[in-house]
């Protein structure tokens, strides 16, 4: 299967040219980002601090991840993407403020899918559980937010073929609903 | 399997007692907690094989190398193969003649846990209420469950647990007309509703009757068993095979992006039930199936 190459920060059009089912391979900055963070985000953009924010959407990609602690001589520990719907409430007031994509694994609901049309933002989801490979193509890590929730604290990532699947695009498409139709028994 | 010599001496009355120090028992769970993360076991790496043979999608097959390789990577580097390094869930088989000295048995199986989880560099995922959620900072407490049973040795077997497929797994009360055939939807519906979420290819573990607390256990007792080993009770056996087959039929797939290894195997534990009552709970465990034990 053709592979595409993306290195952030995105455009519209980098995007918009994604279609269900792609693997994609991201280069470049990604923060991370869970429950405890998104709620965080979400008040600062609510109580109109977006200037608070740990970093800036616009263009970028966040990854739902809690890593392991980082071994002794390491970059980073384990890496594995956590189960997105947890984000759901929080991720439309991020695409709105323009990130791009977000990293993650299962279902988004409704309202996610169709912020994603509106605001022209893609789902990926990365290999569940594959932790400790996907670990691999992070080439440095930092926290630069909320160190006080650990695993859950905002990290800069610096990746290189950071490999991910295209599970929703910004035509609304969804890969989970389309790959059971193919493989389904009737 | 490990088995560790312990003291052993006549008590009054002419009963064999073996003494266990509490200080075997941390070192046991220390080590255990790290094993179980960083070492799939073989059971779980055939299945993977397997998986990858009989998987019909391309990304499916893709993602079942991917599995291995990852398993492998956590083993050589000894780090751990998943992020969420789990619950602690302990299961205790506490022989009626085992005597343990030096303090709390619980609290040392704590300190096991706190040791394993700090030492190994695994992830710390417990806060210590669910509402107020601070992180405990060392992954306890674990969750224990213990059955006295005769004899003079304590197994230990420790199943860190995540979050993901945990979230994932339900409970239902039914009726006893629901029948087999109840059961059969209720399963199925649970995996239709997992979908993508716990992290396919799973395994299922499927508790069917006691209470409901009784059936819950049941269903996280199945994960236990041995992927590949046959149902003791013959319909079981079948049954788990029908059930295999129908979750795979769904088309759910590695990962939920379409295939036909939606489950790697279905374990089903049965026990005796009220005349009013059919209980079902199907706990779903991720692809990252750990567990290790140690007989003491």
């Amino acid at each position: 299967m053709t592979q595409i190459r993306l290195t952030t920060p995105l455009t519209d059009a980098d995007v918009e040219k994604l279609r269900i089912g792609q693997q994609v391979l991201i280069s470049g900055l990604i923060y991370t980002g869970r429950d405890a963070a998104h709620k965080r985000m979400v008040d600062l953009i609510k109580a109109g601090k977006v200037n608070e924010l740990p970093f800036d959407p616009k263009g970028q990609i966040i990854y739902y991840v809690g890593p392991s602690p980082t071994k002794p001589g390491r970059v980073v520990g384990s890496c594995g993407p956590t189960t997105s719907y947890r984000m759901d409430p929080y991720a439309p007031e991020l695409y709105k403020l323009g990130l791009k994509a977000s990293i993650g694994k299962g279902k988004r609901s409704p309202e996610v899918i169709e912020a994603m049309k509106k605001y022209k933002g893609v789902y990926f989801a990365a290999i569940g559980g594959a932790a400790a490979l996907i670990a691999k193509s992070i080439k440095s890590a930092k926290v630069i937010a909320y160190p006080d929730l650990g695993a859950e604290a905002v990290h800069e990532f610096v990746v290189e073929d950071f490999p991910v699947v295209v599970v929703n695009d910004t035509l609304g498409g969804d890969l989970y609903q389309e790959g059971i139709k193919i493989y389904a028994v009737k | 399997m490990y088995i560790f010599n312990c003291e052993q001496h006549l008590a009054k009355g002419g009963i064999k007692i073996k003494t266990i120090n509490t200080s075997v028992i941390t070192e046991n769970v220390a080590r255990m907690c790290q094993e179980a993360n960083f070492n799939l076991g073989e059971d779980v790496m055939e299945a993977f094989k397997k998986g990858y043979e009989q998987e019909v999608s391309a990304t499916g097959k893709d993602i079942m190398q991917i599995l291995i390789k990852n398993a492998e990577i956590a083993r050589e580097e000894q780090v751990p193969m998943c992020q969420d390094c789990g619950y602690a869930v302990i299961f205790l088989e506490l022989g009626q003649d085992v005597r343990i000295e030096g303090g709390d048995l619980y609290e040392a199986i704590t300190e096991g846990v706190r040791r394993g989880y700090t030492d190994g560099y695994l992830r710390k995922s417990i806060v210590s209420h669910p509402l107020e959620r601070k992180n405990t900072g060392d992954n306890t407490p674990p969750v224990i469950h213990t059955k006295i049973v005769p004899g003079e040795n304590l197994k230990i077997t420790l199943a860190p647990k995540g979050g993901g497929s945990e979230n994932m797994s339900q409970i239902k009360m039914m009726k006893p007309a629901d029948g087999v055939e109840g059961v059969k939807d209720f399963v199925i519906e649970v995996a239709k509703n997992a979908g993508p979420n716990p992290c396919p290819p799973v395994i299922l573990g499927v508790g069917i009757g006691g209470t409901m607390e009784k059936a819950a256990l049941l269903a996280k007792e199945a994960l236990l068993r041995e992927i590949g080993s046959e149902n003791e009770d013959p319909e079981m056996a079948k049954l788990e095979e029908e059930l295999l087959e129908k979750v795979n039929n769904l088309g759910i797939g590695p990962q939920g992006l379409g295939g036909r290894t939606f489950a790697l195997a279905v374990h089903i534990k049965t026990y005796a039930a009220h005349i009013a009552s059919l209980p079902v709970a199907v706990n779903i465990n991720c692809h990252a199936a750990r567990h290790k034990e140690v007989v003491l």
